[in-house]
């Protein structure tokens, strides 16, 4: 076996920062609304994420409805079908999953993770928070304007975003690139803390490499969103201001309905790229700290360190790094110099290498461990079986060619769901049954989550796998109805409406998850301060759930790896972070 | 255990859907067997990837599950077979990238016999171009686009005089030849996709992208749009009708070039009053319309519109189906126009004729209808005056009563289905959107208030 760093467990180097005093709230309003202690941000953030995202999740079930069964629901017309689309994807995307999987288990692991009080600015934090509930309610408030919320679909591309024949396009249009803007606000007071956290606010001994998974994958999708965010932001102006006040950033001369507009040399295409340069890294925003818990859920539940850590770690950051060079991968058919095409497949194909060792690392981790399929665990390879496909399926978007008959088609929906939308939903589900015990200190009830599990998984699964070869068919995405299409066999719309029955029930069986949050809040089985026997800080702390301060009196000391399962010549199968190097815990010295 | 036996089900169920179900590209129909070729490529080494991973998932969790007294090894690396799993990773990911840019730089790359025509697209259809006997497209720009050049040419360039104007969603292309596809939007994002063909590519306003392919089977194919594109994005089709080359000069030969459309006269309303005289024993002298002769109020409605339907009737594009009782009685009556210029004269005479409203007779829930009215709207206009750019007829003032019958008719495929119907099928698309009669009596109830 090779040396590796994990291994000087004698080595503590000295903590970077001093303690910090923080300010103790003493009345309810201080400790629970305009909280500054990151915990409870954290459960602000996940609340408000899974509240909004519920409201995404059905209009989902409306578009499934319209899609299964065309001209029978006389609510949905063409115009709303296009609003219901837009408003579920920019929901799930940005407000669903981009807040809960950084402003909430960004918020609730860092601080804990990485042994620090909290984050470093908890007045920026807790305003980040607020920020970020106002963009919501902005968003949700175009339900309610004239016209309703924008129908130009999740990507918002010009000139139709801003023109009549598109649903929301004058009052719609511009609340969602005002709250957009606002998120934007709100996500870098928040992402600035995260990064400056990891940076400045580990504990003695907690170096780098000695981080777990879970914070190298958030670190690193905030330090990504830090990057990327700025284009959508500009984008976002200049389109309000194209809308407003009539300028031609992204718009060239046009006849609009017959009729003439003062436009004329902006660049429909300039969006594009902008709009891309963000929309693509937010995939991994989404992904790498789905990519980081995965990981350490694999790894507690095999009782098995994380195979090729150091090799995990690096892919985390090459596919950061990379993954801000591939975002003209959607645009292969948009009409940009076709050349750009050999550039951006060849980037895309190779992001696919450093994403390969990750899921290989993961499946090697479960082998040779010593594997409890409890709930966490059966997510987590929910997960990889999930993430496997949609990456795959990647790799027929990402290689130019391949991708011009399957482009703007049901494949491309089916494929950026399994890879984007379930597989990340498994992490977010799997970490919440791995971490609620810390969260509450009780255990969410054991047969409601694996009912959950099998449910959503088989059922997700047999939502979207199908639907990759109504894309092969020809089935556009964004169809309000195929009606009468030459080339579409009756049993191509006996599909869609098996796949409607099964997202409507996957959808309603989500009632069983949030019963279970609730009543294992109550009446869950308590759970102690390290029911899985893990390694790492937060399950480490002197209360749980940990009060404000985190850590007690003193901070841990760190003086070892996260990842020391079934050490050899050790009777317990695993050993904190934060136990000092001792004859009981180590017996490396005799092998 | 139930995991691993579920995870090979999932792998040997997937392999089985791809093989067995019935649900696959379309037969090709161009040169771009090569991009199928790519597909089964990519198919082969990410199914074994597919398999392989979690084949090995499903063994490792079946060989290591928890066991009393078990122990996991600790492994925290393994060099060599990193290094080795990333060699295969990278062998396999160039196995797919060196065909996809090899015939990428075929699709980059016009030959040079390809010809060169024109697809327009605009909300919510399609028209096209072909460059006449000189061979050369004319010079076009958005600011010339009006009712008269809808096509946007510029007049002053001599290119543009024999151009092959075709103003309808249909296509033809000869079979066999390579043809490069310039593609022009005049307001938002398009895209020109042909399934059986394979490639596609968006319509940029302020740009002009293009593909090209080459047809290699006879018939008509269906023309999708696949950028969204507004409301109607879904009903934004067309076709391309691939013929042996003679079939296809005919048809090219059919079509008035850019000179011979804007030379043409606006039709003579002294001539086409005695050709009124037949229409007025059932529209009524003043074209106002009577219910009793189930003839419809044609005064105040656009000339287009209206030579347009004179032209489908004549050439039994509407008013042939057997249940389009009324139809079938206007189709003779249109046959007495002898010819293009005869309908255009009778057009300008309804043109004088005095426009007033029709009275209302139909009844139903006006608030009800002005929310379905909204999608309508978009293409009738907001006021239903009707809408040159998106063909849409005006409705404001008209007879209710037809209206009725026509969504009806729309509806049930008995108006609008005729293949050489251009704008009838997307009126089809619009009026599935009304789910039952109250629903059509609302929306005309609510257009009565126009």
């Amino acid at each position: 076996m090779a040396y590796v760093a994990h291994d000087e467990s004698d080595y503590v180097p000295p903590a970077e920062v001093e303690e910090v005093e923080l300010y103790h709230p003493k009345t309810f309003i201080g400790k629970y609304i305009w909280s500054q202690d990151a915990k409870v941000i954290a459960i602000q953030y996940s609340i408000t994420a899974i509240a909004v995202g519920l409201v995404a999740l059905v209009l989902s079930g409306i578009m499934r409805l319209q899609l299964g069964y065309p001209n029978t629901f006389s609510f949905i017309t063409p115009g709303t079908y296009l609003q219901f689309v837009t408003m579920h994807g920019m929901i799930m995307v940005i407000y669903l999953l981009t807040a809960l999987f950084l402003g909430g288990f960004g918020n609730y692991l860092i601080p804990l993770m990485v042994g620090a009080r909290d984050m470093v600015f908890p007045y920026v934090n807790m305003v980040s928070y607020w920020v970020y509930l106002f963009a919501v309610l902005l968003l949700m408030a175009s339900f309610f304007v004239p016209g309703g919320p924008t129908g130009s679909g999740w990507t918002l591309y010009p000139p139709q975003a801003i023109l009549e024949g598109t649903p929301g396009a004058s009052w719609g249009i511009i609340l969602m690139l005002v709250s957009l803007a606002f998120f934007i606000v709100g996500f870098t007071m928040g992402g600035l803390n995260y990064v400056v956290t990891v940076l400045q606010a580990r504990t003695r001994g907690m170096t780098m490499m000695r981080l777990p998974l879970t914070v190298w994958g958030i670190f690193m999708a905030t330090i990504l969103a830090l990057l990327a965010f700025p284009a959508l932001f500009v984008s976002c102006i200049m389109m309000t201001l194209d809308s407003l006040l009539g300028t031609s950033f992204f718009m060239p001369a046009i006849v609009s309905m017959g009729q003439q507009l003062d436009y004329g040399g902006g660049s429909p295409i300039l969006f594009q790229h902008l709009f891309w340069f963000f929309g693509h890294p937010e995939v991994y925003i989404v992904a790498l700290p789905a990519f980081g818990m995965v990981s350490d859920l694999i790894s507690v539940h095999a009782r098995k360190n994380i195979f090729g850590y150091r090799m995990m770690v690096w892919a985390i950051l090459a596919i950061g790094a990379l993954s801000l060079v591939v975002w003209a991968h959607h645009m292969y058919v948009s009409g940009m110099n076709p050349y750009f095409g050999f550039f951006f497949a060849i980037t895309t194909l190779v992001i696919a290498i450093p994403t390969a060792i990750k899921v290989y690392n993961w499946v090697l981790t479960l082998w040779r461990g010593n594997i409890h399929l409890t709930v966490p665990m059966l997510f987590a390879i929910g997960f990889v079986f999930t993430f496997i496909n949609g990456g795959l399926t990647g790799l027929f978007l990402g290689n130019v060619t391949v991708d011009l008959p399957l482009s703007d088609t049901m494949f491309v929906v089916a494929h950026f769901h399994m890879v984007m939308a379930v597989a990340p939903i498994m992490v977010v589900f799997g970490a919440i049954y791995h971490w609620y015990p810390k969260i509450t200190g009780r255990m969410l009830n054991d047969t409601l989550g694996k009912f959950h599990f099998w449910a959503t998984f088989l059922g997700s699964y047999a939502i979207y796998y199908p639907m990759h070869y109504l894309g092969f068919l020809g089935v556009p995405r964004r169809y309000y109805a195929m009606g009468n299409t030459d080339f579409l066999p009756e049993s191509a719309h006996s599909l869609n409406a098996g796949i409607t029955i099964v997202a409507l029930i996957v959808g309603a069986i989500q009632v069983v998850f949030l019963y279970n949050l609730v009543w294992s809040y109550f009446k869950g089985k308590p759970s102690g301060g390290n029911p899985w026997g893990a390694t790492t800080l937060e399950w480490q702390t002197p209360d749980t759930p940990p009060k404000h301060g985190n850590f007690g009196p003193t901070l841990p000391v760190v003086y070892r790896w996260a990842y020391d399962y079934s050490v050899p010549g050790v009777d317990e199968d695993f050993i904190p972070q934060n136990q000092p190097p001792g004859e009981k815990t180590r017996g490396l010295e005799e092998t | 255990m139930a995991v691993a036996i579920v995870l090979v089900l999932l792998v040997v169920g997937s392999i089985l859907f791809h093989f067995l179900s019935p649900w696959y590209f379309t037969p090709i129909a161009s040169n771009w067997g090569m991009i199928d070729d790519t597909v089964t490529i990519t198919f082969w080494v990410t199914g074994f990837v597919f398999v392989a991973i979690n084949f090995f998932m499903a063994y490792a969790v079946v060989r290591y599950r928890y066991q009393k007294g078990r122990r996991a090894v600790y492994e925290p690396e393994n060099k060599k077979l990193e290094w080795w799993l990333t060699g295969f990773t990278t062998l396999g990911v160039v196995a797919m990238l060196a065909p996809g840019l090899f015939v990428w730089a075929k699709f980059v790359e016009v030959p040079k016999e390809a010809s060169v025509i024109e697809a327009i697209g605009q909300q919510w259809h399609w028209s096209f171009r072909f460059p006449g006997k000189d061979g050369v497209l004319g010079t076009v720009d958005t600011k010339y686009v009006s009712v008269e050049n809808p096509f946007g040419i510029n007049t002053d360039d001599p290119n543009g005089q024999d151009d092959v104007l075709i103003a309808s969603n249909e296509v033809h292309l000869p079979i066999d030849k390579p043809v490069k596809v310039l593609l022009r939007s005049t307001d938002v994002l398009h895209n020109f996709t042909v399934p059986q063909f394979r490639v596609k590519m968006d319509l940029v306003p302020g740009m002009v992208p293009y593909i090209w392919f080459t047809p290699t089977r006879t018939g008509k194919f269906e023309i999708l749009c696949e950028e969204l594109c507004g409301i109607a994005h879904f009903a934004m089709r067309g076709s391309v009708v691939v013929e042996e080359q003679t079939a296809f000069h005919t048809w090219l030969s059919s079509h008035p070039t850019f000179a011979q459309s804007s030379s043409r006269g606006a039709g003579d309303a002294v001539a086409g009053d005695p050709l009124y005289a037949t229409c007025a024993a059932c529209h009524g002298p003043q074209g106002e319309g009577n219910l009793a002769l189930n003839a419809p109020k044609l005064s105040g409605l656009q000339d287009s519109y209206m030579q347009r339907q004179l032209k489908y009737f004549k050439q039994g594009a509407r008013g042939t189906h057997d249940e389009d009782v009324f139809g079938k009685m206007m189709a003779p009556m249109a046959a007495t126009l002898v010819d293009e210029v005869a309908i255009e004269n009778v057009v300008a005479y309804i043109k004088t004729l005095p426009d007033k409203p029709a009275p209302a007779t139909v009844n139903g829930d006006a608030a009800h209808g002005k929310k379905i009215y909204a999608t309508c709207g978009v293409c009738h206009g907001p006021k239903g005056q009707g809408r040159w750019s998106t063909n849409a007829p005006r409705h404001a003032g008209m007879s209710d009563w037809y209206m009725v019958t026509q969504l009806k008719n729309f509806k049930q495929g008995i108006r609008g289905a005729h293949p050489q119907d251009m704008y009838g099928p997307q009126m089809g698309f619009m009026a599935d959107l009304l789910v039952d009669d109250q629903a059509i009596n609302d929306v005309v109830a609510y257009i009565n208030t126009l």
